[in-house]
């Protein structure tokens, strides 16, 4: 309801940042009988960008880019080919046992599935307890504070109401509030939303959609916000990335980027969103025409080119496009764009 | 997803679930029963048979039995000289003692077997007995004297003279009037009595003397041929075969799930060395090798528990677990529990095993009369425990004395009883379990 992300300050330039992901690249082997090489998914190739402390960043992309890819790289569950993740100025691959184990508690993640993200032999309570409980609370009433006091947080009032229940007690948007009370619960200083409304309801994607940005604002997190619906991003996050066939292709503060976009792609994904019936509102939208490309044999040049209105022969099919910044604040990888 | 208790309400509509519930309640109340009524050590002294049985008929079979065919077979009678009046006479320097053991036969069959049991206490001169059987008519017959050791049993129906004498065998021709060579003798019903005339040497030698008239028939379940009851090795094989299946149940399932989960969670070599072994596992025979074992080694119930269980270890179930457990190391709640930081060994025991047990239930079930069977099989074989009573070792006495050749159908029988309702039971309450925890047999 509160669009607080246009009147919250600018992230100050110049601040060391939370997070900062050089060249990373996320491949994996395909084998086949288990062992004959049968090619590469470039799922996340040649990634950097930065984050700064409660700064949300949205990243938008089609399906099968690499989003949920890089997520997981970010989140320590894939191993990066190359590259590396710095979280507080520190490497992620560095990091062992409590290390990395602190690091996992710094950061929240919200999952596409909110009932397979929770283990359905398991209630409310006891589900909440469990990164308690790993990360060394076990004093009973601490836990039932802490539990309680997200469950309210989430919007799971009153929290008895909820405790005792099993996931599959509670609608799609009530497990997805207790997905996002979990991801709350060991105050992490960093949230990564993996298409956390994708899957719920049309009804309570805006209402899910507020509670993490409400979450986001109170507790000063900064926000990874992965969404292949470009119309979600506009009062959630500061800053928006698009993504296409594992790399970043543009990013820009989120009203610069719906008001100039500067890649053929964003452009394409933008032109989808002139609908406006507000009845599709939050609707998933069509993404430009042609087949996404492939993450095993990548086009040669940039990979848009095959779909790309404006891509000229001889260059935009043979040579990689180098980042440039034709507007302040704004990249983009096009040749086109000077 | 079925939860727990909402699967175990559901088993009241299940008819066969609540016959198998009470079959398995009632052999639990006999194990309860039988280890509170005869302690452990007291139940493996008795199975090592001896003195404690010396009142038992042999091979006698259930008295229930010859109850539905009118109760005409003997039981067994017995008459001590604790309860007879004693007269007693000084007469040359010794004391002649006559003790008259009474005792009414009122039975329609034969007995078994007559002993008599004499204890005599004396500093160096024996007794001297002689022993006089009366009929109800009066008859006297003379059974024979002899000097007494300090315990000396007397086998009366043994006696190969005596035999000579009667025309019969002394258990038939001592309660019978028919002459011998006419007709089938019938028994003369009535108050016989045994005469023992007592000669004692010395002042305080006495002497105790107890007359056992064997039965055809005795208690439950009968005696087999070291006269033991069979109720014992009945009731307590009912704790033992119990604690063996359900032991070596949750022995094998619960490390057979968590290896299979450990496999699927590390994958790569883990998971290959898992699989080989299984592999190499499954077509290893179980039975040849236990039988190996006890013939070589020991034939201990724990430690054929021990070997059961390590190889059901790598058994099939580990295929059938690791098919199960694949999507669940895909699914989200894997992938948030490594997000929050959860180590290996809580992902694979928290979030993996419990996952797919409620399907396990039904074939933990079934798997217990599977152990059970196992077990008496073994026994059957002449590997059963040696100091326990077991069903098996039962029905591995009755094979060795050729019980069904000579008509001891109940020997046979009682064990057999016993394993078929532990079988059943557990069967009708697994199958059902089945349909409540596998809805997709529900609709079948
Ligand atoms: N563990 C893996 N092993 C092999 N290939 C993978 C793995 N994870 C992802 N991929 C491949 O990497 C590519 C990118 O997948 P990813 O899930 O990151 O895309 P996404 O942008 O999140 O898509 P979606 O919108 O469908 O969630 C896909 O082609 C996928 O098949
Ligand atoms: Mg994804």
């Amino acid at each position: 309801m509160t669009s607080a992300a246009q009147t919250s300050p600018a992230p100050a330039s110049g601040q060391s940042s939370l997070l900062d992901v050089h060249r990373l690249r996320t491949h994996f082997e395909l084998r086949q009988w288990g062992f004959l090489r049968a090619g590469t998914v470039h799922a996340v190739d040649d990634v950097s960008f930065q984050l700064n402390a409660g700064e949300a960043v949205a990243i938008v992309g089609e399906s099968g880019c690499g989003k949920s890819s890089l997520a997981r790289t970010l989140l320590g569950l894939y191993r990066p080919t190359s590259g590396t993740v710095r979280f507080a100025g520190e490497s992620l691959s560095d990091l062992r046992g409590g290390a990395l184990k602190a690091y996992r508690a710094r950061v929240g993640y919200v999952q596409q599935d909110p009932y397979g993200a929770l283990p359905p032999f398991l209630d409310i309570r006891r589900i909440l307890a469990e990164p308690l409980i790993v990360h060394g609370i076990r004093n009973r009433q601490e836990q039932e504070r802490r539990i309680d006091a997200a469950l309210e947080e989430v919007g799971l009032t009153p929290a008895t109401d909820t405790r005792g229940k099993f996931p599959h007690q509670l609608s799609g948007g009530q497990q997805q509030r207790v997905v996002i009370a979990r991801a709350l619960l060991l105050r992490p200083s960093m949230l990564i939303a993996d298409e956390p409304v994708s899957m719920l309801d049309a009804s309570v994607r805006v209402e899910i959609l507020n509670l993490l940005h409400r979450v986001q604002q109170d507790h000063r997190l900064a926000l990874i916000y992965i969404t292949h619906d470009l119309s979600t991003v506009r009062h959630y996050v500061d800053r928006a990335m698009v993504m296409y066939g594992g790399k970043i292709v543009e990013q820009a503060p989120v009203e610069e980027l719906l008001r100039h976009p500067l890649h053929p792609y964003t452009e394409a994904l933008l032109g989808a969103l002139g609908d406006p019936d507000p009845q599709n509102a939050g609707r998933f939208r069509a993404v430009p025409g042609g087949e996404p490309p492939s993450l095993v044999t990548p086009p040669a040049g940039c990979r848009f080119h095959p779909r790309c209105p404006i891509a000229q022969k001889g260059l935009c099919d043979s040579r990689e496009p180098s980042t440039r910044t034709p507007r302040p604040n704004h990249p983009v990888d096009c040749w086109m764009r000077e | 997803m079925t939860s727990w208790l909402e699967g175990l309400a559901r088993l009241r509509k299940y008819p066969s679930a609540v016959a198998g519930l009470l079959l398995i309640a009632l052999l639990i109340a006999t194990a309860i029963y039988a280890v509170t009524a005869i302690p452990y050590s007291e139940a493996q002294k008795l199975w090592r048979g001896g003195d404690a049985w010396q009142d038992l008929p042999v091979n006698a079979g259930p008295a229930w039995i010859d109850r539905l065919h009118g109760g005409e077979a003997a039981r067994t009678v017995r008459a001590s000289s604790d309860d007879a009046t004693i007269r007693e006479d000084a007469f040359e320097g010794v004391r002649v003692q006559e003790t008259v053991l009474e005792l009414d036969f009122e039975y329609g069959g034969f007995p078994s077997e007559v002993n008599l049991f004499l204890n005599s206490d004396f500093e160096s001169r024996q007794p001297f007995v002689r022993l006089t059987w009366r009929t109800p008519d009066g008859e006297e017959l003379f059974l024979g004297a002899r000097r007494v050791g300090a315990t000396e049993r007397v086998s009366i129906s043994q006696d190969q003279r005596l035999e000579g004498r009667l025309g019969y065998p002394p258990q038939v021709g001592l309660f019978t009037d028919t002459p011998p060579g006419t007709s089938e003798p019938a028994v003369r019903q009535g108050t016989y009595e045994l005469v023992i005339e007592t000669v004692q040497f010395e002042e305080q030698a006495s002497l105790e003397a107890d007359l056992v008239i064997y039965g055809q028939v005795h208690g439950l379940f009968g005696t087999d041929h070291q006269r033991r009851d069979l109720t014992v090795a009945l009731l307590w094989g009912t704790p033992v075969a119990l604690a063996f299946g359900l032991l070596a149940a949750v022995g094998t399932t619960v490390t057979t799930l968590i290896i299979a989960a450990a496999g699927v969670w590390y994958g790569g070599w883990v998971d290959a060395t898992i699989q080989r072994l299984t592999e190499v596992n499954i077509i290893l025979p179980l039975l040849p090798i236990l039988v190996m074992i006890g013939t070589l080694y020991s034939t201990s119930i724990w430690l054929m528990l021990g070997v059961v269980v390590v190889l059901g270890i790598f058994s099939a179930g580990i295929k059938m677990y690791r098919a199960m457990l694949l999507p669940v190391r895909q699914s989200p709640y894997i992938e948030a529990a490594r997000a929050y930081g959860a180590s290996n060994a809580r992902i694979i025991l928290r979030y993996m095993v419990p996952r797919i047990l409620p399907v396990l239930i039904p074939t933990f079930v079934t798997l217990i009369p599977t152990y059970v069977f196992l077990e008496a099989s073994l026994a059957v074989l002449g590997l059963g425990d040696p100091v326990l009573p077991t069903w098996g070792k039962v029905l591995h006495d009755a094979q060795a004395q050729s019980a069904l050749y000579h008509g001891f159908y109940y020997w046979v029988i009682g064990p057999a009883a016993m394993l078929m309702v532990t079988g059943l039971g557990f069967a009708m309450l697994g199958f059902a379990l089945d349909r409540i925890f596998n809805p997709r047999l529900r609709s079948a």
